[in-house]
């Protein structure tokens, strides 16, 4: 079940947990992800959907807290790395299709793994139980269908 | 730069450093947990969620308001059909690529340049989703 132990995954877990809580505790702000794609859209297009208010007032704090989230990384990596830099094998078809699908998917159910996730099921949100339910058991089935697949 | 602007980005640094941290900002990691063979971002997210569980329910109890001002507001959105068709594109877009927009946004972090063709890819998905809803 645990291959590698479970040391780093609740590690990462809890220092994710006291950046979403920190957030949270100062400005009542929900710090989540998938948001900035469509907000930082709104510098580029002038379609109404993304000059919406909600998204001009948070479309700066939000690439903030992107460029923290690379440089955490990246802080990661030059410290406490077992591995350093590392890079993916998987082929770009599939990270830019999946890509795409995730822009889609998360904007049109307004949340992912952190908003529905992290944010949604803390506040006991039902909306948000249901898409984690729903995109854990999609991924699942897409995991079983291109493995039959050999894709 | 302004109070809240710090706060973001020294949480977003927390955040970045948790995800790589927790190995999540490799797309072979979610992959290894889709399919069934590693059970440990289920231990991350429930890590996570606790912590954020305590400050969203609890401290309340003893704070009138958020330190820097503005108000509790724990995270609700409305349950609708479009919950359930975007997380089920979500779903496949996870299993194809093993990415989400945090741990891709990370990724960058660790030296996996290819990521940026996926946060490519998020930034048009969510175009096409915004201009279909304009």
């Amino acid at each position: 079940m645990f291959p590698i132990g479970i040391n780093s995954y609740l590690n990462g877990g809890v220092v994710i947990g006291v950046a979403v809580s920190f957030v949270y505790i100062l400005t009542g702000t929900h710090a989540t992800q998938s948001s900035i794609f469509t907000t930082t859209l709104s510098y580029f297009t002038k379609l109404p959907f993304f000059q919406r208010q909600v998204y001009l007032d948070s479309r700066v704090w939000r690439l903030y807290f992107a460029s923290g989230v690379i440089l955490g990384a990246l802080v990661y990596t030059l410290t406490i790395s077992p591995d350093g830099f590392w890079v993916t094998g998987l082929p770009l078809w599939k990270l830019g299709l999946g890509g795409f699908l995730v822009g889609f998917g998360t904007r049109l159910s307004r949340g992912c793994t952190s908003g529905h996730g992290i944010s949604g099921l803390a506040s006991l949100s039902v909306t948000s139980l249901y898409a984690v339910i729903t995109f854990i058991g999609m991924g699942i089935i897409t995991v079983i269908v291109v493995r039959t697949a050999g894709l | 730069m302004n109070q809240k602007n710090v706060v973001l980005f020294i949480a977003g640094i927390l955040f970045g450093f948790g995800l790589a941290f927790g190995g999540m900002s490799k797309p072979e990691t979610v992959l290894s947990f889709l399919s069934l063979e590693d059970y440990g971002l289920l231990v991350l997210m429930f890590s996570a969620t606790g912590v954020n569980f305590f400050a969203i329910n609890v401290i309340p109890r003893f704070m009138e308001k958020p330190l820097l001002g503005g108000e509790w507001k724990p995270r609700e959105r409305k349950f609708g059909k479009h919950t359930l068709i975007g997380s089920i594109i979500f779903g496949i877009g996870w299993g194809l690529s093993g990415q989400c927009p945090g741990s891709a946004i990370s990724s960058i972090g660790i030296g996996n340049l290819p990521v940026l063709v996926g946060i490519a890819g998020m930034f048009a998905g969510a175009y096409v989703m915004g201009r279909w809803f304009s």
